[in-house]
């Protein structure tokens, strides 16, 4: 017979498939019931990452969204090896992920606005951006100012990807000339800045938009803890660079809880549609 | 099948930003002898290495430096002014690092703060306002990672830098002396022509950086160097830099003078040919020249579309029609 106890947890109580302890509060959390709440916790709203599908779906009107340009894969322009091939790492990712890359990108209405929409997943290789993310930007912005919408881009990257060099860098240049194009045609340009970005993305398109917003909690900085404290010997002090201390010190508009960013986007939207002449963005 | 929308090499006499000169290098095969990765990294970094200022005192005449970005301070690793070159005046911006270590501290060893960077936007605008073309120096470790530098926006103000150059209604040439270190070199980056010494590097992150993140060591910089391609000729071959200026044999911290004279041969002949091109021209080029990069493949999509001439082709093809 087998001896129970009465109290105290059983170690397999709460395996992870089925419960996920909250890092703010420790609550354990049932993932069912945590998904159903935009995986944030139902106890102290700690945002959790969300996945880019996930999160395109609590951004843009029911039904509205058709992808665009999915069938981008990345090259090796450098041939780079680290431990492994860079194409080998591209496979298992993509494996792993079920996606092409770190983006995705396509049309939608949010508030009845058309936009184009641009979603990073930091769970594909940690959002790094590469030639693919830098050509579906550009496309998405050239494809906004052709059709005349909005664009906004939802940011969840750690920064430019090392295996693609110099091209990597470039694809910061690249964008915002396309985002310079946009900005002349008088076209919003929204840029949500989740958890976490940081480094050359930060640098590029998630500091420019006409409205920012970040999500609750969300790690925003230029330069990573490991390349700080290799580079300059420096530790930084903890919460240093969360969403908060950006919105203090005046580099975002607001910090929007995840429920309801749709709205909020669709209120701005909707504020700068309603004095243009232009015909599609006045619709 | 997949369809190649962009090959990985990208000669110049591909892309066909630049017409062929004497004095620059424009194919690899014109190095008579390439230095391994970690050699340049070296090399670039070498103290004795000519810097901005020194370039700025022997190629152009009557340099007047202007201070300050009219919010915060007065930025030491980022200097400019007006100076002419040829009797024609220009807009210097470049990033400066020191020849001696308490120069280095004085200027942040050329890691430029966001002010710096701010300073750099006034100046550009400037370009702009006045119709002078502007010639920007990179050579920076990268843009400083430090709390201050996080604090006062680094980030925006190297975005803000990007964005202003991609859209400047002025000549721009870029000229990569030493170290091009990421978006803190790229700040200064966005030319219509961009041109770097012999045994200049330009990389998305320091090697050391680099090694840190994907080897978990620093220890692994020089693998790390050779693996991301950051030399003159493999940029040169990635189309990252239009050409790359002759250094004299020892490198350019032999002889300051005759670097810097190739320098000022280079400049003059760039800025004669794009003073010639319209500015709607000058724009359109610049933003097909960044357009370009990256190679990606579309499994679905035909051929790939015809590249767009270059703005000196169609100067060219005017000129001749």
């Amino acid at each position: 017979m087998r001896l129970r106890m009465p109290f105290g947890r059983k170690p397999n109580e709460f395996p992870s498939h089925l419960w996920t302890q909250c890092p703010s509060c420790n609550e354990m959390l049932f993932n069912k019931q945590l998904a159903r709440n935009l995986n944030v916790c139902t106890k102290c709203e700690h945002h959790f990452r969300l996945g880019a599908r996930e999160r395109i779906e609590l951004l843009v009107d029911k039904g509205s969204f058709h992808e665009q340009d999915a069938a981008l894969t990345s090259g090796d322009p450098l041939g780079f090896t680290d431990s492994k091939p860079y194409p080998e790492r591209v496979a298992a990712a993509q494996t792993k992920s079920g996606e092409k890359d770190a983006i995705i990108t396509g049309e939608a209405t949010i508030g009845d606005n058309p936009v184009i929409l641009a979603v990073m997943d930091f769970e594909f290789m940690g959002g790094s951006m590469g030639a693919v993310v830098g050509e579906k930007i550009t496309r998405a912005a050239e494809r906004a100012l052709a059709e005349r919408r909005a664009l906004v881009i939802v940011s969840a990257s750690g920064g430019a990807r090392m295996q693609e060099g110099t091209i990597a860098l470039m694809q910061m240049a690249k964008i915002l000339g396309a985002l310079a194009r946009l900005d002349q045609a008088r076209l919003p340009y929204v840029s949500v800045i989740t958890d976490p970005t940081t480094g050359g993305v930060l640098a590029s398109y998630a500091s420019l938009g006409d409205i920012i917003v970040a999500e609750p909690g969300a790690l925003i900085r230029f330069s990573g803890e490991r390349v700080t404290s290799g580079t300059v010997g420096e530790k930084l002090p903890t919460g240093f660079g969360k969403a908060e201390f950006l919105l203090e010190r005046g580099f975002l508009d607001q910090i929007v809880p995840r429920p309801q960013l749709r709205e909020r986007i669709g209120f701005f939207l909707t504020a700068f549609r309603a004095a243009s002449q232009d015909l599609r963005w006045s619709l | 099948m997949l369809d190649r929308i962009t090959g990985t090499k990208r000669t110049v006499e591909g892309n066909g930003h630049l017409p062929v000169d004497a004095n620059l290098i424009t194919e690899p095969a014109q190095l008579v002898s390439r230095v391994s990765a970690w050699e340049a990294v070296q090399a670039a970094r070498n103290i004795q290495r000519p810097h901005t200022l020194d370039v700025i005192g022997r190629v152009f005449d009557r340099f007047n430096e202007l201070h300050g970005d009219r919010g915060f301070r007065d930025d030491p690793a980022i200097v400019g002014g007006i100076a002419d070159l040829d009797g024609r005046p220009v807009v210097i911006v470049g990033e400066q690092k020191g020849a001696s270590t308490e120069e280095n501290i004085a200027r942040n060893f050329g890691m430029p703060h966001p002010e710096g960077y701010r300073k750099a936007m006034r100046l550009y605008r400037l370009a702009e306002k006045f119709h002078l073309p502007l010639i920007t120096f990179i050579d920076t470790p990268g843009a400083y990672p430090g709390p201050e530098g996080e604090e006062r926006g680094q980030a925006e103000a190297i975005a803000q830098s990007i964005l202003l150059m991609a859209r400047l209604q002025t000549p721009i040439i870029v000229v990569i002396l030493g170290e091009g270190g990421s978006g803190g070199a790229l700040a200064l980056g966005v030319g219509d022509v961009v041109l770097a010494l012999q045994n200049a590097i330009y990389s998305v992150i320091s090697p050391e950086g680099c090694a840190a993140i994907l080897w978990r060591s620093p220890a692994e910089a020089e693998r790390a160097a050779k693996a991301m391609r950051l030399s003159g000729p493999d940029l040169l071959e990635l189309g990252v830099v239009d050409a790359l200026i002759p250094e004299p044999p020892g490198g350019a911290h032999t002889d300051h003078a005759a670097t810097a004279a190739a320098i000022r041969t280079a400049l003059a002949a760039q800025l004669a040919k794009l003073e010639r091109v319209p500015a709607a021209d000058l724009m359109s080029a610049r933003y097909e020249r960044f357009r370009a990069f990256g190679a990606l493949e579309e499994p679905g999509v035909t051929a790939p579309p015809p590249a767009p001439d270059s703005w000196w082709r169609r100067i060219v093809k005017r000129a001749g029609s």
